[in-house]
């Protein structure tokens, strides 16, 4: 019992060793960096830091991709929740075939989709807006709330529906007030999803915003090329992304594992 | 049982228009460049299906493929046993549960690129840990800017850092709800560690492993930022994947005919070996 414990301990330390090395390098000055290997920052600074905080392109990009992502998580469960009830409980003609094709729009390369997107949203004028952004990852996030939803409510007895309507509940009302926090755990889940795969994508949000909306993670890539290397800057900026994620997982975390099985086990 | 009701499309609406706007007006986008030429200026020529001949006889889209599969069989084949390994090790309950979910979900939270530019500074050759560790400790040379062998490691072993985890935690879900009982029985039928895993465990995981499988792959034939970021496709072409192919035709030389042809036989290959794999996993359950 005692050795086997040794492989999910080894399997962390190796999961923590990349992110030990970027936090370690964020407090670094680049002069350091460049210099030669430290294990530790020899000269503890948090001037990485504090461009981040007070340079305005750098901390709107946080906010900019902050405003995206939750309006992207609103979006898509709040749509989700009927179709997903939709498709737990009732049939209805092309039923399968839709569901289907909701998760092949999860298989579509997001290369292949960067500039129709571009020209689409440039189109209706949407393109550099907050909106454009959260509805175009709703390509990807909307079948995935929808499949874990679904999971979630088919395990909810259908009884529960039918005592409801004879106590003469209407259907939002019940949807609401009790089908709602039935389910809770999977809403929780879902909108963990959503926001999981719209924060961590990069290569739409970048094609469709260009001052106004920049996600962060977009400001990396053009200050890492612009200013030359500088690699403590770029440390510190991956080390602030990795927050709001952690503080998401912290949570869910006694659902993750549930949520993980995408409530079908 | 589920009750015939048409009007459940009034519920489905929302979710359709929305993800119809997102799919179908690009799609159609993609396949009217692909059966067109240009030169600029909005004006366009027909040109059936030429580019798609094109395509599928260029050496270069044969070479692209043909990284990107070994790329996918290399993340299946190493990640998914490591995965299920890891799970079937992890205890089943306790205060250590909660937290090494955590810490094991962490990389999946990461922004891709973030992701490509971790790793990068991570393996610099004499400023990098693991870039140190090889070259000036172990004195192996290592330098992944001009060893193709080196690159593809790298990149694997990203990928295995950055989703093994996804298989941890689909396996673990498929193990803890396994009852007691059934460890229990096994054990006054002496049965063996291999049998538990493959008469009791293994059954009880194959629905998440299914999808574990079919997201690894869908996601791994479709990586694009975090190699590109790491290693730009290079050194060469040697980590040239097919998505950084396609932009690199699409955006850089802006070749729409070609690079539009080329998204519809990606995007076909990705539903046919989706396709498969779902209908050769889903099978045996008639058995």
């Amino acid at each position: 019992m005692k050795k086997r414990s040794l492989i999910p301990i080894l399997y962390i330390a190796f999961l923590m060793l990349p992110i030990y090395w970027l936090v370690a390098m964020s407090f670094k000055t680049t002069n350091e960096i460049l210099s030669g290997f430290s294990l530790f920052p020899q000269t503890f600074t948090l001037d990485n830091y504090k461009v981040i905080f007070t340079d305005p392109s750098w901390y709107w990009g946080y906010i900019n991709s902050i405003i995206y992502v939750s309006l992207n998580t609103v979006i898509s469960v709040a749509v989700a929740l009927p179709a997903a009830y939709a498709f737990s409980r009732y049939r209805f003609l092309g039923d399968k075939q839709l569901f289907f094709w909701l998760l092949t729009n999860r298989m579509a390369p997001a290369a292949v989709f960067a500039l129709p997107f571009f020209q689409l949203y440039s189109s209706v004028g949407l393109f550099d807006t907050h909106l454009a952004v959260a509805l175009a990852h709703c390509l990807f996030n909307i079948p995935l709330a929808v499949w874990i939803l679904e999971g979630f409510m088919g395990g909810v007895p259908k009884e529960l529906d039918e005592t409801a309507y004879v106590d003469g509940y209407s259907f939002p009302r019940f949807f609401v007030t009790i089908f709602l926090p039935t389910i809770k755990a999977g809403v929780g889940v879902a909108a963990f999803f959503c926001f999981m795969f719209s924060w961590v994508e990069l290569l739409l949000a970048k094609t469709l915003t260009a001052v106004q909306a920049k996600p962060i993670a977009a400001e990396m890539t053009k200050t890492a090329s612009s200013a030359g290397y500088e690699l403590g800057l770029l440390a510190a900026a991956g080390t602030l992304t990795i927050i709001p994620g952690a503080i998401v997982i912290y949570f869910v975390r006694n659902y993750i594992a549930k949520g993980f099985a995408l409530g079908r086990v | 049982m589920k009750t015939e009701n048409p009007k459940a499309w009034f519920f489905v609406l929302p979710v359709l228009l929305l993800v119809a706007f997102n799919a179908l007006v690009p799609i159609m986008t993609v396949v009217n460049y692909s059966v067109q030429e240009t030169f600029g200026n909005n004006v366009f020529f027909w040109q059936g299906l030429d580019w798609f001949e094109q395509i599928l006889r260029s050496e270069r889209f044969h070479a692209a493929l043909g990284r990107q599969f070994l790329f996918t069989f290399l993340i299946l084949i190493i990640e998914v046993p490591l995965g299920v390994i890891i799970a079937l090790s992890m205890p089943r309950k306790g205060m250590w549960v909660p937290v090494c979910l955590v810490l094991m979900a962490l990389p999946m939270l990461i922004p891709w690129n973030v992701v490509g530019a971790m790793w990068n500074i991570f393996t610099l050759p004499n400023i990098g840990l693991l870039g140190y560790f090889l070259n000036d400790v172990l004195g192996i040379s290592y330098d992944m800017t001009q060893d193709p062998f080196a690159a593809w490691v790298t990149i694997i072993t990203m990928d295995v850092w950055h989703w093994t985890s996804l298989v941890v935690l689909l396996s673990y879900a498929g193990l803890v709800s396994i009852p007691d009982a059934y460890y229990q029985a096994a054990k006054i039928d002496g049965a063996s560690p291999w049998k538990v895993f493959r008469y009791i465990q293994l059954p009880k995981m194959k629905t998440v492993l299914t999808i574990a499988i079919l997201l690894r792959f869908m996601d791994s034939f479709n990586i694009y930022t975090e190699p590109f970021v790491l290693t730009g496709g290079g050194p060469g072409n040697s980590t040239t994947l097919l998505s950084i192919d396609l932009v690199k035709i699409a955006l850089g030389q802006f070749d729409l005919g070609p690079a539009a042809a080329m998204s519809l036989i990606y995007f076909a290959i990705t539903l046919l070996v989706s396709w498969l794999f779902y209908t050769l996993m889903t099978k045996d359950d008639g058995q």
